[in-house]
């Protein structure tokens, strides 16, 4: 079944994009978009350092993502520069260090073009095991923290006084997005990473009444875009990753056009 | 209404206080707070009042002294304010689950008794600020809490609105015998049915009686004669008697009730 190179794409594709959209979610709650695409810049970074110091390439890009985090987390702290141009200079001096590094290593071929937009096509089954070992572990790390990631990002105040411990939550959070990064890079690319994140999630919102919803609503809307960026990219001979984020928009564009009243999981107001 | 019996003690602070740095938060606060009591934290801000709520609830460890908590103390909280992105679809029945599960008929239960029970299935962005506080009760209520903490419960709410709220309040004190702990920097209502108001201002400047507060050096000291005309407008047909040394604080702490009489 997965002889087929299209055919493992699409498995491949359909398991991201069903991690991809409940994490999604927590992005656009977050407002961490540019955090994530930050995470996702150091992951070139994190490809450098797995070929030089010869570790496993998906655990070296979560730990540079992770760290990146981590040092972005400890930077906000200072209260000195504000947070986007932290995350200016920790997103492109990431990326950049990364491509600067990937020189030096003239012993070993890199195809920069792979790592930086994708190359779905050429997954292998072994990929495939690692998006599917990788996404179910972070399928049920969020749904067992489900509740309290959730009060954690509605007010961390509110979380807080009630005994739940949202700086956790947060944390938790980073490292699910970093693992994410490094399981998805080999697929999109580290550039447009943070589109399988944010778009399925935001076309979600309009569709949506309780936050459970949007989460099933962006993964299965994130999955339909990688069915039909593949088909597409198949009939037009186009990249592939790319034609994925252009489904995705055009599933956004088209979702504008639904009435906001129309909302999945909405209950009939009693009395009201 | 015969002199209020007091419950179990629920949280006691003594000579508590939090340094952030070299910078002293707050320092020196002895508090009690019991089943069925209302203590309220007043004071300018940056005074240490969200401080010293925060060391009560167990989210901030003192550095100085000691707090203590009833073990298993459930605490229910009201936020200052809540403001919900509009990218984060929640329903008043969803926000009602936030911190923990309940059956859907404990949601309407805790819905009706606020006065909200038809607005389980609205948007929350789509509230008015009296129903949306309302509803922020009810979530903090469903929970069974031994103590309720209200952060700055009437900001923003008009005067019918706080006479409502206050009425809640002095409705769910009676009702669960939760212990409630109130913060307020509106010095011009302080509800009546306080037991102990607390006056900070980096330490406790005075505390008391509400009647006993208003009247205290101190207090005018911080706030200015206006504040104390205007404080306390909820003391209604009261017919009290206080010791004036409500400003003073006591070694022990919990002699805020000492001759006062609830007639």
């Amino acid at each position: 079944m997965l002889g087929d190179f299209f055919t493992r794409a699409l498995v491949a594709g359909v398991g991201l994009a069903a991690v991809t959209g409940p994490l999604g979610c927590f992005v656009v709650w977050r407002r961490m978009a540019y955090f994530g695409d930050t995470m996702a810049h150091s992951a070139l970074l994190g490809v450098a350092i797995s070929i030089l110091l010869s570790i496993n390439m998906t655990l070296g890009v979560f730990a540079v993502a992770a760290l990146v985090a981590g040092a972005l987390l400890l930077l906000q702290r200072q209260n000195t520069l504000s947070t986007d141009a932290l995350l200016g200079i920790l997103s492109h001096s990431s990326l950049a260090v990364g491509l600067v590094l990937v020189g030096f290593l003239t012993q070993v071929r890199i195809d920069l073009m792979g790592f930086l937009f994708g190359d779905i096509l050429a997954v292998s089954t072994e990929d495939i095991l690692i998006i599917y070992g990788g996404g179910i572990a972070i399928l049920v790390l969020l749904a067992l923290n489900w509740r309290p990631l959730l009060a954690a990002t509605v007010s961390p105040e509110l979380a807080e006084a009630e005994g739940l411990k949202p700086e956790i939550s947060r944390i938790l959070l980073m490292l699910l997005m970093a693992s994410v990064i490094a399981i998805a890079m080999k697929l999109v690319g580290v550039l447009l990473i943070t589109s399988l994140l944010i778009i399925p999630a935001a076309t979600a919102r309009r569709l949506s009444a309780t936050p459970e919803i949007m989460a099933l609503v962006a993964a299965v809307l994130g999955a339909a875009s990688v069915i039909a960026g593949l088909y597409g990219s198949l009939t037009w001979d186009t990249a592939s990753g790319p034609s994925i984020v252009v489904a995705a928009l055009l599933i956004f564009l088209l979702s504008l056009t639904v009435p906001t009243a129309r909302l999945f999981g909405r209950r009939e107001n009693h009395g009201a | 209404m015969d002199m209020r019996t007091k419950g179990e003690t629920l949280i006691t602070l003594t000579n508590a206080g939090v340094r952030s740095g070299h910078r002293i938060l707050v320092e020196g606060v002895d508090l009690t707070i019991s089943r069925s009591e209302i203590v309220t934290l007043i004071g300018p801000n940056g005074s240490g009042k969200s401080t010293t709520a925060k060391m009560a609830t167990g989210v901030l460890k003192p550095s100085m002294g000691t707090v203590t908590r009833k073990p298993g103390l459930k605490i229910g909280y009201v936020p200052q304010k809540l403001s919900i992105d509009w990218t984060m679809p929640l329903t008043v029945e969803r926000l009602m689950t936030l911190t923990g599960r309940y059956a859907r008929s404990e949601i309407e239960a805790a819905l009706a008794a606020v006065g909200a029970g038809r607005l389980l299935g609205a948007a929350v962005q789509e509230l008015s600020g009296g129903e949306f506080q309302r509803v922020l009760f009810a979530r903090a209520m469903i929970r069974k809490p031994d103590l309720l903490v209200l952060d700055e419960p009437v900001q923003g709410v008009d005067f019918s609105g706080e006479v409502a709220l206050y009425e809640l309040v002095r409705q769910i004190r009676d009702t669960t015998k939760a212990g409630i702990l109130m913060i307020s920097h509106d010095l011009h209502v302080v509800m009546a049915e306080t037991d102990t108001v607390i006056c900070l201002n980096g330490h406790v400047c005075c505390r008391g009686t509400p009647a006993a507060v208003k009247r205290s050096p101190e207090y005018l000291a911080l706030f200015g004669t206006r504040a104390a005309e205007t404080l306390a407008i909820y003391e209604h047909h009261h017919d009290h008697e206080h010791h004036d040394d409500g400003c003073v604080v006591s070694k022990d702490g919990v002699h805020a009730h000492a001759g006062h009489h609830h007639g």
